[in-house]
């Protein structure tokens, strides 16, 4: 694949990407692949393996913990996020973040999505915007008669869907989620799921999940991390079929300790 | 004879307990004793003042029959007023400062300046104040007056801020910067708001704490026995009117400086109180 091909094709290019912690912890080691556009790419492995910093990487979260040092290069859009004239909160704004633990603001529903919006400068209807963003996040029907109550009013699997909904408001290209449904009910998660579903057409989805079944459910790609390292990456399907890696092999049919 | 029978081991330990309980109590009953008595006094001695005349009327020379403390009460709302106008947002900025940037060279000084500023007595502070101030200005005034006051608040209402800003859960902010908001605005979007109750109480208490501070008054607001409406002008202040009345010979005075000490515990309480239910409200 050339270049050009390349950038059609990717979503993101990661270049031997290391990351270390202020420790000294090689949490992300020697890691170089390319995220597709659209569709969603699981990342999975033992706990403690660097999903999450290679997660927080591509939009350079890891940024908010001190001392932590990043090299190798994140190519999006063409462009070397971890750039010399590159700056971080502009990254942001097209690769957004859902986390864990849901984490509204202690705002209101509306508020919620209405005030970054703000921030970046927003000039059409607010109202709108924050409309299309709940429905997009399947939230609208639930919340419509709340916009103006607290979302620490809302229940878990909500509260997860309203921070994918204040992450969609901004129109990001790239969604990054770290363990999305891990503190949610089977019926939320089932929802988060299938919203991811719908997603994927227009975002492209990475997503860290400790769950192979979730994995296997939700994801176009699977890339397969332990101890830091990338070792396999490939469409899901064979990724659970058949691993090249025997390490994957050994993790997928769960003879990892 | 049966495990739950009560052995001689059993009973010393529950001689023990109580005993341990009462030593414990002991203290707290006299502390609230010694309050329940000033209070007390300051009300059965300050009470005999109050009457209508008392809010409505300026001070009197004496002998003139009726006069009040209304300019004080009106100086103590300014003065305080603009101590808290002062030292509120300072105080803020200092807080977030701290929180954000704590490593910083800036949060060291900062720290250095908070404590040292809460070593000195607020007797030096009014000395200060009026050599920076009052000298160059040419008068005594309400504002310098707030300003000796605001200094004196902004360690105990920094220290306060400080703290609730803590207790706002990083998640908030680490959601705030995913959005790709600068983090100054996530500071004043997110981090403050989130910690709005908990500054209000903090501001709250620190006002209840200098309401009664007379030292740094004394050169500064300077005291005036007339409605004084002018920030650059003396000003009068309850605790000046207490101090200013119970130094002199008449039984008169005394009792309105009793008078004026109630209103000022009432003040206080009040605060104190305001505060106390904001607190029961949010833990509900
Ligand atoms: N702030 C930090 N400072 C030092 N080491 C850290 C820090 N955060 C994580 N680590 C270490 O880096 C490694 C990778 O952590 P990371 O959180 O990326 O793992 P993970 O794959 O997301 O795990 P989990 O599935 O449990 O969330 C772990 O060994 C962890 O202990
Ligand atoms: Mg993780």
């Amino acid at each position: 694949m050339n270049d050009r091909q390349t950038h059609d094709y990717a979503a993101l290019v990661v270049r031997s990407l290391n990351i270390r912690y202020a420790d000294g912890h090689e949490a992300v080691k020697d890691m170089s692949c390319v995220f597709p556009r659209q569709g969603v790419t699981a990342i999975i492995g033992p706990s403690g393996c660097g999903k999450s910093t290679a997660l927080r990487a591509f939009n350079r979260m890891n940024e908010l913990i001190p001392g932590t040092e990043t090299t190798g290069e994140v190519i999006f859009g063409g462009r070397n996020i971890y750039g010399a004239d590159m700056d971080p909160v502009r990254i942001r704004r097209h690769i957004g973040m859902v986390f864990q633990k849901p984490n509204p603001f202690p705002k209101s529903v509306y508020e919620n999505i209405a005030w970054a919006a703000r921030i970046h400068g927003f000039k059409g209807g607010m109202d709108a915007l924050v409309e299309s963003s709940l429905r997009k996040a399947a939230l609208w029907e639930e919340v419509k008669d709340k916009l103006k109550k607290s979302a620490l009013s809302l229940s878990g699997g909500q509260q997860q869907r309203l921070c994918i909904a204040r992450t969609l408001a901004l129109e990001p290209e790239i969604i990054l989620m770290d363990e999305p449904t891990s503190a949610l009910d089977p019926i939320s998660t089932s929802r988060i799921e299938d919203l991811i579903a719908d997603l994927k057409k227009d975002f492209t989805i990475l997503i860290v999940t400790h769950n192979m079944q979730q994995a296997g459910r939700i994801s176009d790609m699977t890339a397969f991390m332990l101890m830091g390292e990338l070792v396999e990456f490939a469409p899901t399907k064979r990724l659970f079929v058949h691993p090249e890696d025997e390490r994957t092999e050994r993790y997928i049919t769960g003879r990892f300790g | 004879m049966g495990a739950f029978d009560h052995d001689e081991g059993y009973r010393l330990r529950v001689r023990k307990n109580a005993a341990f309980t009462w030593l414990v109590l002991l203290p707290s009953l006299l502390v609230l004793a010694i309050l329940a008595v000033i209070v007390l006094t300051v009300f059965l001695k300050g009470v005999k003042a109050l009457n209508p005349r008392f809010f409505l009327e300026t001070q009197k020379p004496f002998g003139d029959p009726g006069g009040g403390i209304a300019n004080g009460i009106v100086g103590s709302v300014m003065v305080l007023g603009i101590a808290a106008l002062v030292s509120v947002p300072l105080s803020i900025l200092a807080a977030l400062h701290l929180v954000e940037k704590s490593s910083s060279f800036l949060s060291t000084l900062l720290r250095l300046v908070v404590d040292s500023l809460q070593g000195i007595p607020s007797i030096v502070i009014g000395v200060v104040i009026y050599a920076w101030m009052v000298v160059s200005l040419g008068s005594f005034s309400a504002f310098s007056g707030g300003i000796a006051l605001a200094l004196i608040m902004i360690p105990t209402v920094t220290t306060s801020i400080q703290e609730v800003l803590l207790l706002v859960p990083a998640s908030y902010m680490e959601a705030a910067i995913s959005l790709g908001v600068p983090r100054w605005r996530a500071s004043l979007g997110i981090l403050l708001p989130a910690a709005k109750s908990g500054i209000l109480n903090g501001v709250g208490l620190g006002i209840a704490r200098i309401s009664g501070e007379t030292a740094p008054l004394l050169f500064t607001a300077f005291g005036n026995p007339f409605m004084n409406l002018n920030a650059a002008k003396p000003t009068g202040a309850i605790p000046l009117i207490i101090y200013e009345y119970i130094k002199s010979p008449y039984a008169d005075w005394h009792e309105k400086a009793w008078g004026a000490a109630l209103i000022l515990v009432a003040f206080v309480f009040a605060l104190n109180m305001a505060v106390g239910a904001r607190k029961t409200d949010k833990s509900r």
